[in-house]
């Protein structure tokens, strides 16, 4: 008689904490009493929509580089800076502006960035974490080294990585949270599933049923979660980051979002999706759901809005107008961040680039 | 002052530098217990702890990319890749990330990383395990590439390509890891990066090399001194960047110059030194610049890899043919 037996199981977990209209749907964790924290997120989230939608416009109108637009994903963005401590070191891909904001990252920043301007990466708030990365998935291993580096050191501290849905089919995706399950790394994984990549939706990345369970292979702890609830992602990557920061390993979160934007200011996503999904989608936005929670609880009304709303215009436009002021770099640019000094070869560049300086564009 | 081997040499820079530094730490495949293929990391588990000497997972880009974030964080990751032909997987990470970190963040962040890998053929290694990869690096800006052609100089690198506050993609000739022992000193004296040495003077041809071909080039001048010709024999010792200096020196005084290198031909490293030398001393030449490379095949099974890998007669060939125009 041969043995046959089932050898592994497994479950992943759902969570969310508001239905969509902002309803609690059941208990609500213990610090969701604390008001001011909500209004500081919500003014997070608004305060990264402000800048999104002046940001693309900036492209529309040839003051801007191409733009990948957050539309859509600011309680997931915003969710997880809230949830993370200043001392744990961030890893994004392009899109997370609000985890960016939230660690002090500033708008002028974002802006020189996506305008051509490696100035944008200074991050002054945030010195440790890491720039954009836009090669996809690249990140990861990053992330599970400033992780390893932290455990060698046995400091409290963890690091946060996000991943977008078509990054789960890199490798390197695959090979950082398996490194990071070998070694108990004080890593957490923030799988943004915003339904497409590009043009290609998660069906056509993979047959798994949810993207979290890519991390059972690697053995470790994972759970789906309500991208757009801006209260369940506070709470579960808080208690990812600090299990992370105890010692207790890592854990993947898949935050189930939606892209209501183009890809970046260079797609057209009408030409792979339809109207009616989006429309969808857009009824289960992460705002408008936050605010309606907020008033329910009375911690928010239509003059905070209107303030809010002003001093958000306000600040973009100062941002913009500062960035718009600021002059390009001189070409000694090219050549003085390359090495911790300049190499004698790469000086007789950066002088004959000096030379050619005044006839370029 | 011990008599030693360059794969002994570079564990003994491995532990001076380990004791010397607390933020030293080394990772990759087989490199604790089993203390590398090479047996380069052999003992520093047992001595420096399991926290240090970290066997990672099986996953060259992962150990590319996990050393850039260790980095940033303040350590010094020297990383093994079990061969340079397993180098390509741990490119994304390289090209994309190691080499551009320090300048896409305006010197915010950087990566003092050593990437060290076994360099070349002829030890009859299965496929893949031959390579000669150097161009590759070496057309990455942010990166310096390093190539030793002995226990001593592989010491002194070594040490010099962890103090560097950069990558160094540290190229071991695997020709050469017991090829010969020489006495080193384990003083924690490290050798300049960018600085080429001067293996043997001489007066009628200038020959630039690396790796495991100084070897056969110092044979060739050997052959050819007996013949009254005289070679002058230049190992690059670190290929980016190169020390053009030195080797314009030389060439002034020779007016004959002749490339030696195992990768391939085309677009290889001596492409770029003959073009150089072009531009800066061609009205000293007193001949064309010759290079000898690997062909642009593959590199063979090891059945024919010394038919591949350039040998002395290949360099003698070639000098004699520069000095009869």
């Amino acid at each position: 008689m041969s043995e046959q037996r089932i050898v592994a199981q497994f479950e992943i977990p759902y969570r969310a904490c508001l239905d969509g209209d902002g309803a609690p749907l059941g208990a609500l964790p213990a610090w969701v009493e604390d008001g001011e924290l909500l209004r500081r997120m919500y003014r997070m989230m608004v305060r990264a929509r402000a800048f999104d939608t002046k940001a693309v416009n900036l492209q529309r109108t040839g003051k801007l580089g191409t733009y990948p637009s957050c539309l859509g994903h600011e309680a997931t963005h915003v969710g997880v800076g809230a949830a993370m401590r200043a001392d744990d070191v961030l890893f994004t891909v392009y899109r997370e502006i609000g985890t960016k904001f939230w660690r002090g990252v500033d708008m002028l920043d974002v802006l020189l960035y996506w305008g051509g301007d490696e100035r944008g990466t200074m991050y002054r708030h945030s010195p440790q974490d890491f720039p954009f990365c836009v090669p996809i998935g690249s990140q990861m291993p990053h992330a599970a080294g400033a992780a390893l580096a932290i455990q060698i050191r046995a400091e409290r501290r963890c690091a946060l990585a996000f991943i977008g849905d078509g990054g789960t089919s890199q490798g390197a995706f695959y090979e950082a949270i398996n490194f990071a399950g070998v070694k108990s790394l004080p890593l957490v994984c923030v799988i943004v599933n915003n339904r497409w990549a590009i043009s290609v939706p998660v069906a056509a990345q993979t047959a798994a049923t949810t993207l979290a369970q890519k991390a059972i292979a690697a053995g470790i702890p994972a759970l789906q979660i309500d991208g757009n609830d801006l209260l369940v992602v506070r709470d579960a990557v808080g208690d990812a980051i600090e299990r992370a920061r105890g010692g207790g390993g890592p854990t993947v979160i898949e935050a189930l979002t939606y892209r209501l934007s183009d890809h970046t200011t260079s797609d057209d996503a009408t030409r792979y999706r339809s109207a009616e999904e989006v429309a969808d989608a857009r009824r289960l936005e992460p705002i408008a759901r936050t605010r309606n929670f907020l008033q329910s609880r009375a911690l928010w009304d239509e003059a905070d809005e209107q303030a809010l709303k002003a001093a958000c215009s306000e600040e973009v436009d100062a941002a913009v107008k500062q960035y718009l002021a600021t002059p390009k770099q001189s070409t000694d640019a090219m050549f003085d961040y390359l090495y911790a000094q300049l190499t004698p070869a790469l000086r007789a560049q950066r002088d004959e680039a000096r030379r050619f300086a005044a006839s370029g564009h | 002052m011990a008599k030693m081997t360059m794969v002994e040499a570079i564990n003994m820079a491995h532990a001076w530098e380990m004791a010397h530094d607390p933020s030293v730490v080394v990772l990759g495949e087989d490199v604790g217990t089993n203390g590398g293929v090479f047996r380069a990391t052999v003992g520093l588990q047992q001595r420096f702890g399991k926290a240090r000497v970290q066997d990672t997972p099986l996953a060259e880009g992962l150990i590319a990319g996990t050393a850039i974030g260790m980095a940033a964080q303040g350590l010094k990751p020297v990383a093994e890749i079990q061969f340079m032909g397993f180098i390509y997987p741990a490119l994304d990470q390289i090209a994309s990330h190691m080499a551009r970190l320090r300048n896409r963040t305006r010197g915010r962040l950087s990566c003092p990383v050593v990437l060290r890998m076994p360099h070349g053929g002829g030890i009859h290694a299965p496929e893949h395990h031959s390579e000669s990869l150097e161009a590759l690096l070496c057309h990455h800006p942010g990166l310096r590439v390093v190539c030793p052609s002995s226990p001593a100089r592989a010491y002194g690198l070594l040490l010099a390509a962890i103090r560097d506050p950069d990558p160094v993609m540290f190229l071991e000739p695997v020709r050469l890891y017991r090829f010969a022992r020489q006495e080193v000193q384990d003083d924690g004296q490290a050798l300049a990066i960018g600085c080429s040495f001067v293996l043997r003077e001489g007066s009628d041809l200038t020959i630039v090399t690396w790796g495991a071909m100084t070897v056969d080039s110092l044979k060739a001048a050997e052959q050819l001194a007996a013949d009254g010709v005289s070679c002058e024999v230049i190992d690059a010792g670190t290929l980016a960047p190169l020390d053009f200096d030195t080797i314009l020196d030389s060439v002034v005084k020779t007016g004959r110059l002749l490339i030696v290198h195992e990768a391939p031909r085309t677009c290889g490293l001596g492409a770029e030194i003959a073009a150089t030398v072009n531009e800066r001393a061609l009205y000293d030449l007193l001949a064309p610049i010759r290079r000898v490379a690997g062909y642009d095949t593959v590199m063979p099974l090891y059945r024919l890899e010394h038919d591949y890998i350039p040998g002395v007669a290949r360099i003698v060939d070639a000098i004699r043919a520069t000095l009869a125009e």
